[in-house]
């Protein structure tokens, strides 16, 4: 194990947000087994009462999660030199199996918990707290994944070995170890260009058919999360080479670091935003019939799709901006 | 929209004017939390620091340095090897280097003594760096004498003082010609301190480090990146064994704030109690608690971080210097260069403001239900 500042600290807090979410999770149990509106019992009272509780706890959760995201891959990148071979973040998560599964992990609980915190929204605007079973399900559903990144980073920070001298020799320990392999597999740029404007064509289209004319929850939701999934792999295809004005260099985390003006850190919150938003509005697509909901809903989805469309259209407007205004040009690579 | 932030706005204002009615509880608690950030703020920035100036002083270490080991200690290298090795292919240059350290009794402090590859003082004349000008005062055209390895004083003319990038090299460094340096250290013509080796494509490094501990199993060819990897390493354990320690502190304090935020004042029940009965609701009261534990970390965040920031880099961390550095600490007193990112930011809030805002959560949350009628009762 490396005993370095961001490791220990990215450890303790994952410890504190699995310990939160148990906690939560043990009184979901009981929410869902033992909610009963009608009744005036203490229970219910008690029951009522930490639905506060467990919101705070998932805000405050999101909010840690979005700044740990991004201390792991500055992490990541940090230690990268103790690796023979590593370059930056890339190398390092490829030391270990761990390394790719954590960042995933990161992400999915992330997307959950901005998706937790929608649903908890639209519950309390009905008077009947209309969605708390679905609400406290979801919450035991993203439980599991947050102990998972908990173990899984655990494993992948435990496991790091870094190369360095011992007493007695230098370069020989060092020669034969692992080999990394500190390049990502990149889509080919022209055709992901293709994909990526069309599917953020769709994905306008769609936002904009939903707020017009409140139509088509399920499709903008869906193509948001398309758009997410083109997004990342067109980073690494084509938007990042513009970025670092180089051919062969596909890293989606360098455009995180200080010589790219850290540009990354807007991209992804863009980028992690409008997606959250826009999943967001095909969750609540399921629960419009309800009736004390009938109304908030769909204000509720315009507002949501307004949030991810301005999200994901500044993305696209900072990318083009960098794809025009960059010296470099990416023809025939 | 304006709404919102209104509401915020006023809560906020509420929280602040509640926070200062209650002073001698809430400026403990600051203070503690201040200290906590000062500490660990201290120790990140320093080792970063650190970290900074060993990779400056590396970028111009060569490719690779050959040294020679006997029964497991270091020994001189003899020059004659050089001729061997600069045959290995890929083997740009061989440069047989003299250099080391010289304690100095009369002012408690130690000093490197290196002959430079190019443009060496004439015998006679030395180079230094500004710690020692500064502690000898000692400046250009100056006679300054040391003591050699039999004792006897020897005498030299400053030619030169420097003044670069990275203090921390050239702090305690004295540059001697090669005839002087052999007669000072008493290292015999035929061998040198170790040997510097050029090579420019870095995927033979470990190659040409194999072939010369083949052609000279007693040798340890040492290359670079290695070396950066081990003063990273180093340099990161420091400060991450520091931080274990130091999370006894840590714990004292969660169990402090834990403490404060759960023992409420009958004075601040009666309080949340009539909040409560003239209109506000609990969501509300949860607001409050949420700014309250905003304004309190980010006012002792702050505070520490720049406290922090002035205590590395104007004062060279004085109070943590001996166990981060850990070399000799009767080295010349040197200035860090600056350096802050957000991964040094974002370890500091994960290691300070997340434990306090868990621990709050609940305390807050109960605050925050109590009914009104028991407590105003």
């Amino acid at each position: 194990m490396i005993l370095d500042p961001g490791i220990l600290a990215l450890l303790v807090s994952s410890l504190l947000i699995s310990l939160m979410s148990l906690y939560a999770s043990g009184w979901s149990i009981r929410i869902l087994r033992r909610w009963d509106l009608a009744s005036g019992s203490e229970l219910q009272l008690a029951l009522e009462r930490r639905t506060y509780l467990i919101s705070t706890i998932v805000s405050y959760f999101l909010a840690f999660q979005l700044v740990s995201l991004f201390l792991f891959i500055q992490t990541a990148d940090s230690i990268s030199h103790l690796f023979v071979g590593a370059m930056c973040a890339v190398g390092t998560l490829t030391v270990s199996s761990f390394g790719y599964p954590t960042l995933l992990l990161k992400i999915v609980t992330f997307i959950l918990a901005g998706l937790w915190l929608i649903l908890n929204h639209a519950d309390n605007q009905g008077y009947d707290y209309p969605l708390i079973k679905a609400k406290y399900l979801l919450l035991l559903i993203m439980a599991p994944f947050i102990l998972a990144e908990t173990v899984v980073q655990g494993a992948y920070f435990l496991g790091l070995r870094p190369d360095i001298i011992t007493s007695c020799c230098g370069s020989l320990f060092s020669q034969n170890s692992h080999k990394i392999t500190s390049e990502i597999l990149a889509a080919p740029s022209a055709p992901m260009e293709i994909v990526f404007y069309s599917s953020m064509f769709i994905t306008f289209a769609a936002g904009a058919r939903l707020f017009v004319q409140g139509k088509g929850g399920y499709f903008f939701a869906s193509m948001s999360g398309i758009a997410f999934l083109t997004s990342i792999v067109s980073v690494i295809s084509f938007i990042s080479l513009y970025f670092y004005e180089m051919p062969s260099h596909h890293c989606p985390f360098c455009i995180l670091q200080k010589e790219y003006g850290y540009a990354g850190y807007p991209l992804y919150i863009l980028m992690l935003s409008g997606t959250v938003t826009g999943l967001g509005v095909g969750l609540l697509q399921q629960f419009s019939k309800e009736k004390s909901l009938a109304e908030t809903i769909p204000a509720l989805q315009r507002k949501l799709a307004a949030v991810s469309l301005t999200a994901f259209f500044l993305f696209t407007v900072i990318v083009t901006c960098q794809i025009l205004f960059s010296n470099f040009k990416l023809e025939g690579y | 929209m304006t709404r919102m932030i209104e509401r915020q706005r006023h809560i906020m204002d509420f929280t602040l004017a509640a926070l200062l009615r209650r002073k001698g509880k809430n400026g403990a608690l600051l203070s503690v939390y201040t200290l906590l950030v000062f500490i660990l703020a201290s120790i990140l920035f320093f080792t970063h620091a650190l970290k900074h100036e060993a990779a400056l002083v590396l970028n111009e270490a060569p490719e690779i340095i050959v040294q020679r080991t006997m029964t497991g200690r270091y020994q001189t290298i003899p020059v004659a090897w050089s001729d061997r090795i600069r045959q290995i292919n890929g083997v740009i240059s061989v440069h047989p280097r003299l250099w080391g350290y010289k304690y100095d009794k009369d002012f408690l402090a130690n000093y490197t003594m290196m002959v430079p590859a190019g443009n060496p003082p004439e015998p006679g004349s030395i180079d230094i760096g500004s710690g020692i000008s500064r502690m000898r005062g000692a400046n250009r055209g100056d006679i300054i004498a040391f003591a050699g390895h039999d004792g006897q004083p020897r005498s030299f003319t400053i030619r030169n003082i420097f003044d670069s990038e990275s203090q921390l090299v050239t702090s305690d460094l004295i540059l001697l010609s090669e005839k002087d340096y052999r007669d000072f250290s008493g290292i015999p013509e035929d061998q040198s301190t170790d040997l510097a080796l050029q090579v420019r494509n870095p995927r033979e490094y470990a190659t040409i480090a194999e072939k010369i501990s083949r052609m000279y199993p007693d040798s340890r060819p040492i290359v670079r990146t290695e070396i950066q990897r081990t003063y990273d390493a180093l340099f990161g354990w420091r400060s991450g064994l520091m931080i274990v320690i130091f999370a006894a502190v840590a714990l004292a304090f969660v169990i402090f704030a834990w403490d404060k935020a759960t023992g409420l004042s009958a004075e601040e029940q009666k309080e949340i109690g009539i909040l409560k009965a003239v209109g506000w609701e609990t969501s509300d009261i949860m607001l409050m608690k949420f700014w309250e534990g905003s304004i309190i970390s980010l006012t002792a965040f702050l505070l520490g971080t720049i406290l922090a920031y002035a205590h590395v880099f104007f004062t060279s961390a004085a109070l943590f210097a001996p166990v981060i550095k850990g070399w000799s600490t009767l080295y010349p007193t040197f200035r860090l260069t600056p350096f802050i990112d957000f991964g040094q930011v974002a370890t500091l809030f994960f290691l300070t403001v997340v434990p306090y805002t868990v621990t709050t959560i609940i305390p807050s949350w109960r605050a925050a239900t109590i009914d009104p009628d028991t407590v105003m009762r």
